[in-house]
């Protein structure tokens, strides 16, 4: 399929549209066909008024029979809208489609020029440029490739566990990856939530149980994806399988480990405001149920065991000797769910950098109200466990401020801190909750009227400002801000503090990206495909984005976007094959040299040295086409299918011809 | 002078300066008809030697329209495109051409307008230098 070997001598027929008076009213039609029919290898030219009708592409096709021609130029409107049309209309009459090329002479000639005289000669010198194009083609067939109809979902959030059940309910497949030792993301983690205020746990853990308990869901937790190679339809995965050394086939929760483990640390899941053992269960309706034991924490895990939790583990759950595993898995689509992590509190010197126990951020203020929580749902203060009487939430914390944090609206801390104030009204009636906001943004169904219940039933005073300086002064938090609306000053003795932190990208989302070559957004979110158009779609083919991964987002939205990924899967894998454009780069492989400086040019990692030929080549599926790394080759051993250099300096010469 | 008519070739890739160029067709913009677009899949096609190419083939000017940064439809052709025109510039001075006779711009599939304009000026701008000389003595390119 060189290039090189195009034949040379071929006879072209050339057809040029009238499009009513679209084209005729300011191209001289007649002239142009006589005239390029002239040219050296035109063995055919006509005119029609309409050459996309029936009758028009009618003549193409009796034209391309009757005088044999083997490439054809269509000089009509632009070919975005009917290349199709006319190579549909080429390949019936037996000629190869990629042998038929639009001259574009109506949006780019006769719709934006006047001068009869001047649009006719451009026209001219188009359709001819086109003409020398074409000559040069070859035929191609449109490459197909087998798909795996299995998928690996990364992240077992809310948004992957949807998207998982999804694709798996359809019948496929699923490997559904989860970095930490449970499934359930941020979402297990809360109390109620907007703007139903149903219990979160009791809405999320009948879908853990499903998605563990699916026949075509395989669940790896604590697991990590290290490396992914091939393309869409056959992607190759490597999956990191950390130790946990505890078998949860044997484990029975029974707790006898974790009463007799000496170490400490600070709970994730209460967002260190409660302590854990060093072999654990994350929280009690984990999934898989299962107690793992942190090599991290664990000091005596290497060299020798304490052997503490070894000994009282009757079922024999536990294994010191298990080791990181690596699965290689095929998959043909992914979709990746990697959720967010909240801004670090830290970041806010204004708001005392984490340092006061009192000052919490969203999610610790959740564990605060939740039922489970490490207060059993009491509201007190984690310093000296008294019920807070005033308690200051704010709002864009970190958020909406591009000199010193995030430019960007987190888009849910409105709603989650209108339902904050509500909850903490709910537990503590006496109370005062105040929240200082820039602007209220509930967009949503139901939710403007929650903001309001919390204002209008709870009596939550809103204050319309920002607070500059948060600071601890004996036993209370001084709260400095202004409001806005009546231009004063305000000062709060807070008893509790509550920040609604930016959501960013999940920490290790950006090595994610880049394992997978997605791109992502100025804020490191993953980038869709098209802003409008392909919401869930990232720009690389087989990939797909669900949920806080993509930009902030609430439930609602995260589970359709998760949906809304799960469906372009099972359209992928609605037919067994898949077919990629041809239009890609070659190697000439006499002419290369083997310096490899296409590889680092190819954003698709499709440009593969083999080292046995010590040539570089061209994965045919994996190249996009684009034809960057043909002008990196020093040797001019690369090509571009149909865009050959030859082809270029041809078009080239056409048009500056006296 | 008055009468002179530039010779511009335009290379334009396909997903966003060839689509604006489009608009302006189908929003029945008018702009000079000197320039004749080559579409190629993207702008990082281009090879700096398709350029002088066109200088030497008699192009007065070269215009290259790709997509806005970060909005390349192969990830960031275009920053590649930059680079080599960058470089390609510099160079065209010790050949004898002027830089300003190569211009490189962000069009987008939405800025029919703009792509209008640039056209309008890179013409005007073009006319204003007048044609391209390029002598048997000092001719680097080889010009025919
Ligand atoms: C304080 C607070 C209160 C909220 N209240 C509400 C509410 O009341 N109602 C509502 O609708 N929404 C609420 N939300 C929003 C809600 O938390 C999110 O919409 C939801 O959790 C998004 O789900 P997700 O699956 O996209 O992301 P996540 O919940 O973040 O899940 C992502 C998962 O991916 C995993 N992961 C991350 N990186 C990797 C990796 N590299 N490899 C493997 N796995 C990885 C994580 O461990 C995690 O399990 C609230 C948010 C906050 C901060
Ligand atoms: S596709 Fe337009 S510059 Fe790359």
């Amino acid at each position: 399929m060189s290039p090189k070997n195009a034949p040379r001598e071929k006879r072209t027929g050339v057809f040029v549209c009238h499009c009513g008076i679209n084209i005729a009213g300011t191209v001289d039609v007649k002239k142009v066909a006589e005239t390029v029919g002239r040219h050296k290898g035109v063995v055919h030219a006509e005119d029609y008024v309409y050459m996309c009708s029936d009758p028009g592409q009618k003549l193409i096709v009796e034209a391309i029979k009757s005088q044999g021609l083997d490439s054809v130029v269509v000089a009509c409107c632009s070919p975005t809208l009917h290349e199709s049309t006319f190579r549909n209309a080429a390949k019936s009459a037996g000629l190869n489609p990629y042998q038929l090329e639009i001259a574009n002479i109506r949006e780019q000639c006769s719709w934006v020029h006047k001068d009869k005289d001047k649009a006719t000669r451009k026209a001219i010198r188009i359709t001819k440029s086109i003409i020398e194009k074409v000559k040069r083609n070859v035929s191609l067939q449109p490459i197909s490739v087998p798909v795996t109809k299995r998928t690996l979902v990364i992240g077992g959030g809310i948004s992957g566990i949807q998207a998982a059940l999804d694709v798996a309910n359809a019948g496929h497949e699923v490997i559904l990856v989860e970095k930490s030792p449970s499934i359930g993301g941020h979402m297990i983690q809360l109390s109620e939530t907007f703007p139903t205020l149903d219990c979160s746990q009791c809405i999320l853990t009948p879908k853990m149980v499903e998605a563990s308990k699916h026949p075509k869901i395989k669940l790896m937790t604590y697991s990590e994806v290290q490396d992914i190679s091939g393309f869409v339809g056959n992607f190759k995965v490597k999956i990191l399988k950390k130790p946990t050394y505890v078998d949860p086939e044997k484990c029975t929760l029974c707790d006898e480990c974790s009463k007799v483990c000496p170490i400490v640390v600070p709970n994730e899941f209460d967002l260190g405001m409660t302590g854990r053992r060093a072999i654990y269960i994350p929280f009690p309706q984990a999934i898989p149920a299962s107690y793992i034991l942190d090599d991290k924490s664990c000091p005596s895990l290497f060299p020798i065991a304490c052997g503490k939790c070894y000994h009282v583990c009757k079922p024999k759950a536990i294994n010191y000797d298990m080791k990181p595993e690596i699965v290689e898995v095929d998959v043909g689509a992914v979709i990746v769910a990697t959720g967010y992590d909240l801004y670090d509190k830290e970041n806010m010197a204004e708001y005392g950098r984490g340092k006061y126990p009192d000052v919490l951020d969203g999610l610790q203020f959740e564990r605060l109200c939740s039922a489970s929580g490490p207060t059993k749902g009491q509201i007190i203060r984690p310093s000296d466990h008294k019920v807070p009487k005033e308690v200051v939430f704010i709002q864009c914390s970190g958020s909406r401020d591009p000199e010193l944090h995030c430019a960007y609206c987190s888009k849910i801390c409105c709603m989650y801190t209108a339902k904050h104030a509500m909850l903490y009204k709910h537990h503590v009636p006496d109370g005062q909750a105040y929240v200082f906001y820039i602007d209220i943004r509930s967009g949503g169904k139901n939710y403007e009227e929650f903001v309001q219940r919390a204002v209008e039933n709870d009596g939550v005073l809103y204050l319309r400002g920002k607070v500059s300086k948060v600071f601890q002064e004996g036993d209370k938090l001084k709260v400095w801000g202004a409001d806005t609306l009546t231009g004063k000053k305000i000062e709060i003795d807070a008893d509790m503090v509550v920040l609604a932190q930016a959501m960013r990208p999940a920490k290790g989302a950006d090595d994610v990206a880049k394992i997978l070559k997605v791109p992502t957004d100025k804020d490191g979110f993953l980038a869709e495909a098209h802003p409008k158009l392909r919401p869930v779609e990232s720009v690389t083919a087989g990939m797909y984005l669900a949920g806080a991964a993509q930009a902030p987002k609430d439930i609602p939205e995260a589970v359709a976007q998760a949906s809304g990924a799960a469906s372009k899967v099972l359209a992928l894998f609605s037919s067994d094959t898949l077919s990629h454009n041809p239009v890609i780069a070659v190697v000439d492989e006499d002419l290369c040299s083997g310096c490899k400086l296409c590889i680092a040019m190819c954003p698709y990692g499709a440009r593969i040295y083999n080292p046995e030929k010590k040539i570089v080549e061209v994965n045919d599926v994996l190249c996009e086409g684009c034809g960057s790394c043909i002008v990196a080759c020093p040797s001019g051993a690369a090509q571009q299918i149909n865009f050959t250099d030859e082809q270029i300096h041809s078009m080239v010469d056409t048009i500056l011809e006296e | 002078m008055e009468h002179f008519e530039p010779k511009i070739v335009c290379f334009a890739c396909n997903w966003c300066t060839s689509a604006g160029a489009d608009l302006a067709g189908t929003s029945r913009m008018e702009y000079d008809p000197s320039g004749i677009l080559i579409r190629v899949m993207c702008s990082s096609r281009v090879d700096p030697q398709h350029v002088l190419w066109a200088f030497r083939k008699g192009a007065d000017g070269v215009l290259l329209g790709g997509c806005h940064p970060g909005d390349c439809h192969y990830v960031d052709g275009n920053t590649k495109t930059l680079r080599r025109m960058i470089l390609l510039k510099k160079l065209m001075g010790d050949l004898g051409i002027e830089p300003e006779r190569l211009r490189l711009d962000w069009i987008s599939a939405a800025e029919g307008k703009k792509f209008v304009s640039v056209m309008n000026e890179f013409t005007d701008q073009v006319r204003t230098l007048g044609p391209l000389e390029l002598d048997g003595q000092t001719n680097p390119l080889g010009r025919e």
